[in-house]
């Protein structure tokens, strides 16, 4: 009986994820209103649960797609994979009035490309003081601390080890775990509150997901405007990174 | 019908992200640049352009407003999928890493909303020097703020 249940629950995987992550959620909004009267928002807990629950789906399984690595949980990949969060943020942007994308558009391709910047130099600088003094590591770990994706796309061009692009990788999804987390806490303290500042948030910080969740613990309003400017930074990043910022780099170390 | 929202939202979606594909390529960088940005961009252009030719019916709007409330459950999905243990194999240099990098960037937003708005800051500080733009921005902080009443 239970043996046919799991069978089933493995088959029928994405509609077992939203089943799953429809009770999930309901919990965790109960959690936010009685526990906390609203102070936090309900989807932030249930992405920190998520989080969470990542966590040991990851150290259980040895996989790399957290809870999703486990059979039973086999849905959470595809309804959390990039196709349909891909389609649901696109989803988002009906009835977002252009006027407001352009009125922010300049200070999100600033914030673009600082966002870029600041990321690498923080990654390079905190690289540098572990005592890493090669330019092609200083490199990779900077451009992992832009996004995961990064990380690697440079490595693999300027040759990089594979220890050093696993550690570029971990610094990029440590950064949008961050961002998953601490923005719904420091959204007030830094006026995220407009579609300007939420194009801002999104090319300052650049990756997708972390932007994503971040906002969607935030503010949902808020979410195309972020999302938007988020998704050219990845593509920035792999054009800078493994080009000027190596150049800049070789250069100063 | 409920199929014609979904097809114009997977639409936007598939030209977008080949867009994205294309412009990688002719950067000559190994990703996609910006393409769920491009498909966003056509949906609120052409989502806005039927609407105003009324032909988005509430049938057809209800195609993309589902997958928009689906938005928050997906991202829990992905959360509950990215590859933390992974992250914490990083040790403390990937932590900090991005800790850094992230407060930092934290640290620009209310910078950068500042320096791209100077008509609100003037009302707010220096304004005497020139009395005509007084006027015109006095009437800013109102648009300012109905603007904010809108995004929320």
């Amino acid at each position: 009986m239970i043996e046919s249940l799991v069978t089933q629950l493995e088959k029928q995987h994405l509609i077992a994820a939203f089943a799953l992550v429809g009770g999930a959620m309901y919990l965790s909004y109960l959690i936010s209103d009685k526990l906390t009267k609203g102070r936090i928002h309900g989807s932030a807990i249930a992405i920190i649960v998520g989080l969470g629950l990542a966590y040991f789906g990851g150290i259980h399984t040895g996989g790399t797609r957290g809870l999703a690595d486990i059979s039973l949980f086999a849905g959470l990949g595809l309804m959390g994979g990039g196709m349909l969060r891909d389609l649901a943020i696109i989803a988002t942007a009906y009835g977002v009035r252009f006027q407001e994308v352009r009125e922010a558009g300049l200070s999100g391709i600033i914030a673009l490309f600082l966002g870029v910047f600041v990321s690498f130099i923080a990654g390079v600088a905190v690289a540098y003081a572990f005592g890493y003094r090669d330019p092609v590591s200083l490199t990779t770990i900077g451009a992992g601390t832009v996004t995961y994706i990064v990380g690697p796309i440079a490595g693999a061009s300027i040759g990089a080890s594979s220890e050093i692009i696993a550690l570029s990788i971990a610094a990029g999804l440590f950064k949008s775990i961050l961002v998953m987390i601490l923005t719904p806490v420091a959204a007030r303290h830094i006026g995220l509150d407009n579609p300007r500042s939420a194009m801002i948030f999104g090319g300052l910080m650049g990756t997708t997901s972390g932007v994503a969740a971040g906002l969607a613990a935030t503010d949902p309003k808020l979410v195309p405007y972020g999302a938007m400017t988020a998704t050219f930074y990845t593509g920035l990043g792999a054009l800078l990174a493994p080009s000027v910022l190596y150049f800049a780099v070789r250069a100063i170390f | 019908m409920v199929i014609y929202g979904v097809a114009l939202l997977a639409g936007c979606m598939l030209v977008g992200l080949w867009a994205g594909d294309v412009l990688g390529m002719l950067l000559g960088v190994n990703s996609n640049v910006g393409g769920v940005g491009i498909a966003m961009l056509m949906l609120i252009f052409l989502g806005g352009y039927l609407m105003d030719k009324k032909k988005m019916p509430a049938s057809t709007e209800d195609g993309i407003k589902f997958w928009n409330g689906m938005y928050i459950p997906i991202v829990v999905a992905m959360a509950a999928s990215q590859n933390v243990a992974a992250a914490f194999d990083g040790g403390l240099i990937a932590l900090l890493a991005s800790l850094v990098a992230v407060v930092a960037s934290f640290a620009l937003i209310p910078f950068l909303n500042k320096l791209g708005r100077p008509k609100d800051s003037d009302t707010q500080e220096s304004t005497p020097p020139h009395k005509p733009r007084k006027v015109l921005s006095a009437s800013s902080p109102s648009h300012a703020r109905a603007r904010a009443r809108h995004a929320r």
